[in-house]
């Protein structure tokens, strides 16, 4: 009974680190529990490369599939080799980023226009899902016949591939305000431009921006895409891609890869992140 | 001189409507254009500075009804006149844009208006005051609870300084406790502000505290089927609402009501 009145004062120092451990083990298990799994995943494929690469294939067929610390060191560590990739890198993100830009700007336009009548919008909609289900490389040799083979080209072939995803998720978020807001702005004698700049936009704002983080991945795939294709002009990572293919460097193809995926995830994360910055203060984080 | 301007502003009469009244509906009716009938033979008027309400179902019209009497949805059938042009419409949600602060949400309907910067700041400021949201004014509705988020909406409203206000359920999807603390800042803005207001509720207590008329509605095509009156004095304290005659007279709305479903 007596140690009952004791054991407060006792434990309180060993309940306060106890308190802040669990926390920064908390973090550390989060962070265990986010990234464990990919890196988990990572090891197995990486363990897969090199069994396949040593145990499978004999030694004059290795090249099939070079283990990882080859790519690393011929794609990575090799100087020139990483020059030539940041070089095509840079290029392709280029292209890429100006696809981008103008299939904003038209995606945009087309669904403000779309918004505005409905009629424009049954115009012009099913031309927008035949653009999207179109093949891209079946197109690729008119845009070729037309545009040249080279930067122009190859970011009308970034604008064909992402422009869908932003014309409808931005005239989703035109459409969908609420109808009493109209009303209130009807009843302050706001006309059509009125309630599209100070309503409308804005609102569909983060709608546009889960449809430019879709179409900045397909860019990224279109400026790589077209490279097969056109090859005139400064070379990017489709055309490294290719050049190395031709002359079997599987190492470098592979290196090369992870460039490409990097600059996707790197647009896919960037856009991501402008939007959640503007948006911040308006509505709650989405959590999963 | 602002006297007179206010006078000026709420007292403008057209030639419809009878002098001292800001709205009247003669038998008048909507039907969309999909044939449902939502509002039929409706005729009531309501004076300057009166406070009246309309209780109702849900899906009895009664939004319909207001959005008649703002102009918003003309009617189909019969009249519906109005003395003002200046309306305060306090809607269901609380319907502020996100993207916008307190002070933005408030200034709106004077910028839509086309007043001028410092003249819009000066009667947020008074706004935002009388709801009593100081202190608020670059906060985000994302970060203000439901009862503030709809002081917002009202304060938004009074900037107009509106001679008549509609209100369509405007406090139906908060708690009861935030409920009555929002109809008694309502009935002292109606006390200072001397506005003439339509309350749309299903509440019978809501609207017998807050009106000094209440139309009972009934829905499928709506239409009134009583009018009762209110005799209690303004300002009202909310003892008024345990007080025996406040009783009878929810009482008889309430048998009105369930009469009209016969």
């Amino acid at each position: 009974m007596t140690s009952g009145s004791v054991t407060p004062t006792v434990i309180e120092p060993a309940e306060l680190t106890l308190d802040s451990r669990p926390r920064r083990q908390g973090r550390l298990k989060r962070l265990l529990i986010v990234l464990g799994p990919p890196l988990v995943t990572l090891g197995v494929f990486v363990g897969i490369a090199y069994l396949v690469s040593y145990v499978i294939l004999s030694p004059d067929r290795r090249w099939l599939l070079p283990p990882p610390h080859d790519v690393v060191k011929n794609g990575l560590l090799n100087g020139q080799h990483l020059h030539d990739q940041l070089n095509a890198l840079w290029d392709t993100a280029q292209v890429s980023l100006a696809g981008l830009a103008i299939a904003f700007v038209i995606g945009a336009a087309t669904a403000l226009a779309m918004s505005q009548a409905k009629w424009v919008e049954r115009s012009l909609y099913p031309y927008a899902v035949i653009v999207q289900v179109t093949p891209i490389l079946a197109i690729v040799p008119l845009i070729a016949t037309w545009f040249g083979y080279d930067f122009t080209a190859r970011v009308v072939v970034c604008v064909l591939i992402s422009v869908f995803p932003i014309i409808t998720n931005t005239l989703h978020g035109l459409l969908t305000v609420d109808t009493q807001l109209h009303d209130l702005f009807k009843l302050h004698g706001a006309g059509r431009i009125k309630r599209m700049l100070k309503l409308q936009i804005p609102h569909a704002i983060p709608d546009v921006f889960v449809g430019l983080r879709v179409s900045a991945g397909l860019s990224v795939i279109g400026a790589i895409v077209g490279e097969f294709f056109f090859r005139q002009g400064t070379p990017g990572l489709g055309r490294l891609l290719d050049l190395y293919r031709a002359y079997l460097q599987t190492d470098l193809m592979m290196s090369t890869l992870l460039f490409c995926c990097a600059l996707g995830i790197a647009s896919f994360l960037a856009v991501g992140l402008i939007g959640r910055q503007l948006t911040k203060d308006w509505y709650e984080e989405d959590n999963r | 001189m602002s006297v007179d301007a206010s006078i000026d502003k709420r007292g403008a009469t057209s030639s419809a409507a009878a002098a001292g009244e800001v709205l009247s509906f003669r038998s008048a009716g909507k039907t969309f254009a999909d044939g449902t009938e939502a509002v039929r033979d409706v005729s009531f008027s309501l004076r300057q500075g009166e406070f009246l309400a309309i209780v109702g179902p849900s899906g009895c019209g009664k939004s319909t009804l207001l959005r008649m009497a703002s102009g918003l949805s003309p009617e189909t059938s019969g009249q519906v006149d109005r003395s003002v042009r200046n309306i305060g419409f306090v809607f269901q949600d609380a319907t502020l844009l996100p993207w916008r602060t307190v002070q933005g949400n408030v200034e709106l309907l004077a910028e839509l208006d086309g007043l001028k910067r410092s003249r819009r700041e000066a009667l947020a400021a008074e706004a935002i005051r009388l709801v009593g949201l100081e202190g608020f004014e670059k906060h985000y509705p994302k970060t203000l609870s439901g009862g503030m988020r709809m002081r917002v909406s009202v304060a938004r409203a009074l900037t107009t300084k509106p001679p008549l206000f509609l209100l369509d359920e405007p406090f139906g999807a908060l708690d009861e406790i935030t409920r009555g603390a929002l109809n008694e800042e309502l009935i002292r803005l109606y006390a200072s502000e001397g506005f003439a207001a339509i309350f749309v509720t299903h509440s019978i207590s809501e609207a017998v505290y807050l009106s000094s008329r209440v139309l009972v509605m009934t829905p499928r095509p709506g239409r009134i089927v009583a009018e009762v009156t209110v005799p209690f004095d303004y300002p009202r304290s909310p003892e008024l609402r345990f007080d025996p005659r406040f009783s009878s007279v929810a009482g008889e709305v309430s048998q009105a009501l369930r009469q009209g479903y016969e």
